[in-house]
């Protein structure tokens, strides 16, 4: 069959493909009588641009096909599932397990925080100038401001500063999480100075604050919020490690493979750390400014921390936990 | 062998699918294109927020955060793998297989942006893209997808009027994949071109003749008659 002849036995069938591929493409539900024939058209239309191939029509013609050939493919193997279920069964049982199954890597990010934190707190316990080779002059002054007793100045907040200060959080501390992550892909070393950095910062900032006699508005003020968002800084480092090591030692996997199986299982945590984060923000926004008694919020702060630990320990735990795997 | 940008994937009915491969070049500019569209779009979101005072402030700073990292995320995952620069620079993003990119797989690709931007100016993602063979950044790398060139609309092909003539020697598939080549392309340049190229086949026939000539070999190949 001559090229001209195949085009024009076909071309009805490729035009009514581009049909209901753009009723497939917009961002409306497609009205399901134009896709009636749209399986049948994609396989012809395989069997079309093989045919197109092996008799050697014009090369137009072979990227036209294959063009609307990919157009299909895309549309056919897309995937929605709903997504409530999802979102369920993601905070009971995937991203607890998803958490677990890389204990090891949050146990590191969460002793690199932690030991830094309690060296450079001890250090400057011990000699308070030192709080200056960690905290420029003006985060000192800052600090001081924030949290002194004497110098902060707390009547004038309103709704408007919550506001203001949700925001602030969401953007800065949402997005050191995703930085360290991905700074976690740098052979790890991103992830690994990330966490020790914020860990001297803490240290920092709360060695100079009890030296200064702020200990208990520093501490009221972060205890709270600090659950959800020092563990999500935790976890987040540890995914970014887990991601670093996978491309260090990727075992007996392609080193491209180690890190896409590593990038699957970060994947929950990942979002499961966006989340905590979302909610440190507006706890730390609504609830941190508060004042109210150091023993109700120390009360809270406690309570906080506890469920987040019982939850991300043995949340999704059990038989029903089963079902879910493999629903990659 | 031939070196090139095309990756041919077999799909599961049997046919093969050809990508083409989209280098740093135009996917810098894609970039380029969305980072201005949206610092305008933040900064014309900025002016009625200042109204607003410190809360203003406030949701200005989850815009910034939204636009920073899901900007990218939410149009590729719902718009076929395309953000608008990516649009305007005729590209898209699909998964290694060929298969439409997700949620899952934009948001990581995204999220290892901050990997490929280290030190500065997408210097890591830029040598590693040009040591991989299929052209990924780490994101591509571990999320499995590419950036690819989508195909731009055909035009309809004008008709061509006229007879065919049987050519002169044993027609071998790359003459004929040729001879089509010209017919489908040769209204795109110039006659002079076309002549310089009828002459390679014709050598001995005056350039305006045996472009003439060639055409009427292209009609009969494509059997317009």
């Amino acid at each position: 069959m001559r090229q001209s002849q195949f085009e024009q036995r076909y071309r009805p069938q490729w035009e009514r493909l581009e049909t209901s591929l753009a009723a497939l493409e917009s961002p409306r539900r497609p009205d399901p009588a134009t896709l009636t024939g749209f399986s049948a058209d994609y396989q012809s239309l395989c069997h079309q641009l093989a045919l197109t191939r092996e008799r050697g029509y014009s090369l137009a013609l072979q990227e036209y096909l294959n063009g609307l050939m990919l157009r299909a493919h895309r549309q056919l193997y897309r995937y929605h599932t709903p997504l409530l279920p999802r979102l369920v069964a993601f905070f009971t049982t995937d991203f607890p397990r998803a958490v677990r199954h890389q204990w090891r890597w949050h146990l590191i990010s969460t002793l690199c925080f932690v030991l830094s934190a309690g060296l450079v707190w001890a250090m400057i316990l011990h000699d308070p100038e030192l709080v200056h080779t960690v905290v420029g002059p003006q985060q000192v002054a800052d600090l001081e401001e924030m949290y002194h007793p004497d110098l902060r100045d707390a009547s004038g907040r309103d709704r408007q500063d919550d506001v203001m200060m949700f925001g602030y959080y969401i953007y800065n501390n949402i997005g050191i999480a995703f930085r360290t992550f991905a700074g976690g892909l740098l052979l790890g070393v991103g992830a690994l100075v990330a966490m020790l950095f914020n860990g001297s910062f803490f240290g920092a900032a709360a060695g100079h604050l009890t030296l200064a006699g702020a200990a208990q508005p520093f501490f009221t003020f972060v205890i709270a919020h600090g659950a959800p968002e020092l563990t999500a800084i935790f976890l987040a480092g540890g995914a970014g490690l887990r991601m670093g090591w996978a491309v260090l030692a990727p075992g007996s996997w392609r080193r491209v493979d180690a890190l896409r199986r590593a990038a699957g299982e970060c994947l929950p945590v990942m979002y499961g750390v966006f989340a905590l984060l979302v909610l440190a923000a507006f706890i730390e926004a609504f609830w941190s400014s508060r004042e109210l008694a150091p023993q109700i919020k120390y009360g809270v702060g406690a309570a906080c921390w506890t469920l987040l630990l019982l939850y991300l320990l043995f949340a999704g735990r059990g038989s029903r936990s089963q079902e879910s795997h493999g629903s990659e | 062998m031939r070196i090139d940008d095309q990756l041919h994937i077999d799909t599961p009915e049997g046919a093969r699918l050809t990508l083409s491969l989209a280098g740093p070049l135009p996917r810098a500019l894609a970039y380029s294109t969305d980072l201005a569209i949206r610092g305008l779009a933040l900064a014309v979101i900025a002016i009625p927020l200042m109204l607003f005072g410190r809360g203003g402030m406030g949701l200005y700073m989850v815009l910034l955060f939204l636009m920073e990292w899901f900007y990218p995320v939410l149009f590729e995952a719902l718009w076929q793998g395309r953000t608008p620069g990516k649009r305007m620079m005729g590209l898209a993003v699909v998964h290694g297989n060929g298969a439409p990119l997700g949620f899952n797989g934009s948001l990581v690709r995204n999220l290892l942006r901050t990997a490929d931007l280290f030190p500065i100016f997408y210097l890591t993602g830029f040598v590693v893209m040009l040591i991989t063979p299929r052209a990924q950044r780490l994101g591509d790398l571990a999320a499995d997808t590419l950036v690819i060139h989508t195909p731009p609309a055909r035009a309809a092909r004008p008709r061509q009027d006229g007879d065919g003539e049987v050519p002169d020697w044993p027609l071998s598939r790359d003459d004929q994949l040729i001879l089509l080549a010209f017919s489908d392309r040769g209204a795109g340049l110039s006659t002079q071109r076309q002549e310089e190229l009828a002459a390679l086949a014709y050598p001995e026939l005056a350039p305006a003749a045996a472009r003439e000539k060639l055409q009427r070999v292209a009609r009969h190949v494509l059997g317009g008659a």
